[in-house]
């Protein structure tokens, strides 16, 4: 599935990923753990394709597609979806509209057909109660002056609606109260499928009891520097990343 | 100094030029070498405005004429339709509103011909405790010269809307002074350009406050892109004696290419003490990371800025009253951006 060989990338001149080779098979879930500024949100930019990148060395595909060569909207249609740490507010755009828009696109990129309004909004409902997201909200700014927590639900919503194929989830947890949690955590599970693949960053062991992954890997200073199964979160919680910082420099 | 005069006397030497401090960033004169002959009488049909459908009556202009006027109510349509290539034409029209009486105009300035050079002068009474909403929608040739003032007298506690949707044209002014009484008297002065290629558009206002207790709300927001030049000029004047005066004056602007150019002048001249007065002006760029954002969820790059620019002026939209002219404007918006549906 997620085939990840050797990246380095830099931003403005500073190598922040440095070698960085890892495999998710489709139907796994892996986890990323690592300390603040280990490059974990510019492994999920990198693949997702955002400006101000420059890959220097390495490859990155998806069911062997390169992806460093897409655009990021090709990347999406492909079935890239990066949950982010820190959503945007968009104003004006209803969040309702914001993503119609996003699966036309998306459809259209993939020679489908577009979806109908009624059927679209069936879905959304569904989706929203499931998430026990208020319909209300969806037809506000997307994002505009909801909380930190809120958005991150919002980003599940628009995981739920897009159903990618390759899932990336940088922080969802962080902000997210003890019941969001675990209805966020229910709906990314939905998503778990023998096609799927995830990548879950986090800070913390906690969510992983939710989303249980099948690996779990250590990025420090750029690079993978453990891996291991989902006892290594559970070792990492209880040590922290002393012996992985010192390893990395 | 004006279109008005050079085309009554034919003499270009009367247009107004970079050297009048008002038309600075409008130069008529360095731009129309000779005046092109004036417009025939137009004999053919003219096909149905932009506003047909949602106006109770017609007041036509062609090249220059008034055709006819057909029905009335408080809903109308007045048109100016250039319909000759490479001619030019003046109009002018006066309308009163009694008094307690409300009128919405939608005003249309329809350019079916290319190159033309077309004045048009409106003289407005709004009368007491009376109200006028006008949606002005400018659709003018590329290589057109246009110029559109409009002299607006308020009567005490009247109310006057107006929303300027344009998308400018070789060179093109919507000027617009407001004779605000004060005395409850309230003002909402708007405007929307989305100008492409090389296209150029002047919104220029000057809103004098006269009266104690006047309200002013002015939004103004556009978008420039490639070779285009966005223009505004916001002039309010507060008279001494006009307390207790509220006016507010916002221009804000993308601009989506190096080589576009916005030129914005606001300013408040302030004479009379116990006035809350603003205004705010910002030109910026859209915001990257929320283009990314978007594209990330699949939406490609030129659909996700221009869904980001309509929502930009949307606020502007949004502050419409009259719901089909809303609706129109919102229509014209997205199709101005390539985002018809
Ligand atoms: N635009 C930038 N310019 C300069 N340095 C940057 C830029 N973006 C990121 N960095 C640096 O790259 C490094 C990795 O940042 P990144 O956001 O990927 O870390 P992270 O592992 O996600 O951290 P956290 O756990 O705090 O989210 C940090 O040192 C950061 O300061
Ligand atoms: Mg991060």
């Amino acid at each position: 599935m997620l085939s990840i060989n050797n990246l380095h990338a830099r931003v403005e001149d500073k190598p922040i990923l440095k070698g960085v080779t890892l495999e998710v098979p489709a139907g796994e879930v892996h986890a990323i753990m690592g300390p603040n500024g280990a490059g974990k949100s510019t492994l999920s930019y990198v693949l997702s394709g955002r400006g101000g990148y420059e890959v220097t060395e390495g490859t990155a595909s998806l069911n062997g597609e390169d992806l460093l060569s897409l655009e990021p909207n090709e990347r999406a249609a492909k079935g890239v979806f990066l949950s982010f740490q820190y959503p945007l507010e968009i104003p004006g755009v209803p969040a309702l509209t914001f993503i119609r828009t996003a699966v036309n696109a998306q459809r259209r990129a993939r020679g489908e057909d577009e979806i109908a309004a009624p059927a679209f909004l069936k879905l959304a409902k569904e989706k929203a109660a499931s998430l026990k997201i208020d319909f209300e909200m969806l037809k506000r700014g997307l994002n505009v002056g909801f909380s930190g927590g809120e958005k991150k639900r919002m980003e599940i919503f628009q995981m739920a609606m897009l159903s990618p194929k390759f899932l990336i989830l940088d922080e969802t947890d962080s902000g997210l109260d003890i019941d969001a949690l675990k209805i966020v955590s229910e709906g990314v599970n939905a998503l778990r499928s023998p096609d799927r693949g995830m990548l879950v960053i986090t800070h913390y062991q906690r969510l992983l009891d939710y989303i249980k992954p099948d690996r779990v890997h250590v990025l420090a200073a750029g690079r993978i520097v453990a891996s291991g199964g989902p006892e290594l979160a559970l070792q990492l919680e209880a040590e922290g990343y002393d012996k992985y910082v010192g390893a990395a420099a | 100094m004006s279109l008005a005069s050079a085309l009554k006397t034919g003499d270009v030497t009367e247009l107004p030029s970079r050297r009048d401090e008002d038309w600075r960033w409008t130069d008529l004169r360095g731009l129309v070498r000779v005046l092109p002959e004036s417009a025939p009488k137009f004999d053919g049909q003219v096909a149905a405005g932009p506003f047909a459908g949602l106006a109770d009556g017609e007041i036509l202009f062609v090249n220059g004429r008034h055709v006819s006027t057909n029905g009335q109510g408080e809903v109308m349509a007045l048109r100016f339709v250039a319909a000759t290539d490479k001619t030019s034409q003046g109009a002018s029209y006066a309308l009163v509103v009694e008094p307690g009486a409300s009128l919405t105009l939608l005003e249309s300035h329809e350019g079916r011909a290319a190159g033309y050079v077309t004045d048009v002068a409106l003289d407005i009474a709004v009368g007491e405790g009376a109200s006028l909403t006008r949606i002005v929608l400018v659709d003018d040739d590329a290589e057109a010269v246009d110029v559109v003032t409009a002299r607006v007298e308020l009567g005490a506690g009247a109310t006057f809307n107006q929303t300027v949707l344009t998308s400018g044209a070789r060179r093109q002014r919507i000027e617009t002074h407001v004779a605000h009484p004060g005395a409850h008297a309230q003002v909402r002065l708007d405007g929307i350009y989305l100008l492409n290629a090389q296209r150029h558009a002047d919104q220029t206002t000057v809103v004098t406050h006269d009266g104690v207790d006047g309200v002013t709300s002015q939004l103004t927001k556009g978008m420039v892109a490639d070779q285009a030049r966005g223009v505004f000029q916001g002039r309010i004047i507060v008279q001494p004696g006009a307390d207790q005066t509220d006016a507010r004056m916002g221009h804000h602007a993308l601009i989506l290419s190096d080589k576009a150019e916005i030129d914005a002048k606001p300013e408040l001249l302030i004479f009379a003490d116990d006035v809350a007065c603003a205004h705010g002006n910002t030109i910026g760029a859209l915001d990257e990371e929320a283009v990314f954002y978007a594209r990330q969820r699949g939406i490609p790059e030129l659909e996700a800025r221009a869904m980001l620019t309509e929502a930009f002026v949307g606020e502007v939209v949004e502050r419409i009253e009259h719901d089909g002219a809303r609706e129109l404007a919102a229509a014209w918006v997205a199709k101005q951006l390539g985002r018809e549906e």
